[in-house]
């Protein structure tokens, strides 16, 4: 049954792989086409890191009072749905948020969404004494919720305040993100959804909110493809990592701070 | 000097089981407020995700810093071959077995799943500071326990000194490895500094003698067995040596912040601000834990015991509100996470100038039931095993007496 399954997975594949390079073929500007055909990775394949992905987020373009992408991640990840309700709202996970600034100096304000900055070099990842935080070959930063102790160390080192511990029994969990009493958790960049192989592949949900209401103000994508919009649009503006002293190399970047 | 008799006390007394009753329901309080804990989530503690460190770990650190401290008596005899300290060795290598263990309990089960112990064993990433610490704790009950039976057994007498040695050492690592455990936070104002190690190496010096001077005299006083003002004339100078040398380094520390302006805002917080820290460091921390039991040590109020044991207790409640500075107040400053700005809003509490922390009660219970279980170990250890001198009078001990 399975054989059978991969077999006709593959054929498909086979058929879409024709027609894209035929597509490629056609057009004289190929590269992109040529990239997507690289990519294509099927669930089965190993995380590489070929990939790093990444997001740009555009603080010109973010809404001040708009909450669309925090409300995305809330009902993407199953967080703030009815759970936590024994929580007070200092203890409640949050795995992404608004946050309005002022430039002290000059008085200019911004208003953006945080979210855990995907490290090159992460802190939690550092301090984590069973290696529970880990980092993907992509650059994804995760907790394991099976070997996560709890001892919160990471987010003691964490220079984003990015991460959240569970602080009571949760039910009603999505699916796709399993959540747990007593572990920390933060920001997965959806890696359900990004995970997906090539054709089903979805930014995460944040990302998907933002151009959903009209904002485009995050932009998804993988920062090591050079065709990808994300590196393009790094390549020609100028942007900014948040505490970009600490020299963690994020994979958050931001525009107009 | 004459040879030294160690034994059993009788712990037949009333106040032998009354002094364990105590120590006996604090423990089993302590575990009920850990099942309480357990059972529904941290959302019944003060801690949040703002103050992820709350009361457990001010006990746990304590304590474990404490232990160290406690072996230094030993470490004194042994390593340095000071005499008058050595019949003090087996007492001061239990205290600092029990002050640890006491220290651990908390701080596992403050843990968010501490059934998964296992995997805090059996699970490393060697970049953690806190990986080495589980390494360097479940050392430490090692070394120690090596170091006592070198002490307790006769045949063992040549590997006594080099036993001694590495147990001291071994102290020496296990206290730097928690003072790296602030030390290395990068990301929190408080914490950067690499001055944090060698300031919790001299807060185990003195924390762990203080607790140590106490339980001999109290353990001494309560079997009646005579305790000379020899010894206790000595440590109590130690100790105040160890009391001024935390306050220089506490100076040392807050200068070093002063003098950078990325620090100000944090070091305003602490000594000027309007937060319960402020308060706690001057008077609980400086003028309670330190500037009071010094004059105490160095004045004749020090001859009567019960103000030298009083100057002793001062230093540990001094030393706890030291460590709920640095631990809840180091956490209670919000991060910088956007150096120059402001932060106008934000729902996550990054608007506040500080986070507040109200601790629980069951996790206060948790963190003084590790001294009870600390305590526990010493009485019972005494009354099961020969630790205790059967006497410490100054014609039994000290190679100089005339007398």
């Amino acid at each position: 049954m399975s054989n059978q399954e991969s077999s006709s997975q593959g054929i498909s594949r086979r058929k879409f792989l024709g027609a894209s390079a035929a597509t490629a073929g056609l057009s004289v500007a190929s590269g992109v086409s040529l990239i997507s055909v690289a990519e294509a990775k099927p669930l089965d394949t190993a995380i590489s890191s070929d990939q790093r992905w990444g997001m740009l987020i555009d603080t010109n373009k973010c809404a001040t009072g708009c909450t669309s992408c925090v409300d995305a991640c809330n009902t993407e990840n199953g967080l703030n749905t009815g759970d936590e309700q024994l929580s007070r709202q200092s203890q409640k996970a949050q795995w992404i948020r608004k946050v309005e600034l002022r430039d002290k100096t000059t008085g200019h304000e911004v208003s953006l969404p945080l979210m855990c900055q995907h490290c090159e070099n992460p802190p939690c990842v550092d301090v984590c004494p069973t290696g529970a935080s880990f980092k993907r070959e992509d650059g994804v930063v995760l907790v394991d919720k099976h070997i996560c102790i709890g001892c919160r160390y990471c987010m003691m080192a964490c220079p984003y305040k990015a991460r959240s511990f569970i602080h009571e029994e949760l039910l009603n969990q999505v699916e796709d993100v399993p959540r747990g009493k007593g572990t920390v958790e933060s920001c997965t960049l959806c890696v359900h959804r990004i995970d997906e192989d090539t054709n089903n592949r979805r930014d995460p949900a944040c990302a998907e909110a933002c151009n959903t209401a009209g904002h485009k103000a995050m932009v998804f994508g993988d920062m090591k493809d050079t065709n990808s919009e994300i590196s393009k649009q790094l390549k020609k503006h100028s942007s900014k990592a948040i505490r970009a002293d600490l020299k963690l190399n994020p994979g958050v970047r931001y525009r107009g701070i | 000097m004459k040879k030294i008799n160690y034994l059993e006390i009788e712990g037949r007394s009333k106040g032998f089981w009354t002094l364990l009753g105590t120590l006996g329901a604090i423990t089993l309080a302590g575990i009920a407020a850990f099942f309480y804990m357990e059972h529904s989530g941290h959302h019944v503690t003060g801690m949040d995700n703002q103050i992820v460190w709350g009361m457990p770990h001010v006990f746990a650190v304590f304590l474990i810093v404490a232990a160290s401290g406690a072996l230094n008596v030993a470490s004194i005899g042994t390593v340095f071959g000071k005499a008058i300290y050595k019949p003090l060795g087996r007492l001061s290598t239990l205290m600092a077995i029990a002050l640890l263990a006491g220290g651990l309990m908390v701080l596992v089960l403050d843990l968010g799943r501490p059934d998964r112990l296992v995997i805090a064993m059996t699970y490393y990433n060697f970049k953690s500071i806190f990986a080495w610490n589980i390494i360097l704790y479940n050392g430490f009950f090692a070394v120690t326990i090596v170091y006592i039976w070198m002490m307790m057994e006769k045949k063992m007498v040549g590997y006594y000194r080099p036993a001694g040695i590495v147990a001291f050492i071994w102290r020496l690592i296990l206290t730097t490895g928690t003072g790296s455990i602030f030390g290395f936070i990068v990301a929190r104002s408080a914490y950067d500094a690499a001055i944090m190690a060698p300031m919790f190496i001299i807060m185990s010096f003195s924390f762990g003698l203080a607790i140590f001077l106490l339980v001999l005299m109290l353990g001494y006083q309560w079997t009646e067995r005579p305790l000379g003002d020899a010894i206790v004339k000595r440590l109590k100078n130690l100790l105040g040596v160890f009391v001024a040398a935390v306050l220089y380094f506490s100076l040392a520390y807050h200068l070093t912040n002063l003098y950078a302006t990325e620090h100000h805002d944090v070091e305003k917080f602490i000594l000027a601000g309007d937060s319960i820290h402020t308060t706690l460091f001057w008077v609980m921390q400086i003028l309670i834990g330190g500037i009071i039991p010094l004059a105490i040590i160095y004045s004749k109020l020090s001859k009567s015991r019960t103000w030298l044991g009083l100057a002793t207790l001062l230093i540990i409640v001094g030393g706890l509100a030291q460590m709920y500075v640095i631990i809840i107040g180091g956490q209670a400053f919000p991060l910088d996470i956007f150096p120059g700005m402001e932060i106008v809003s934000s729902s996550f509490a990054d608007a506040s100038s500080y986070h507040a922390y109200n601790p629980s009660t069951p996790e206060i219970i948790l963190g003084v039931s590790g001294i009870a279980v600390a305590m526990l170990i010493i009485t019972m250890g005494v009354r099961i095993l020969k630790f205790m001198p059967l006497t410490l009078a100054d014609k039994d001990v000290d190679p100089h007496n005339k007398g």
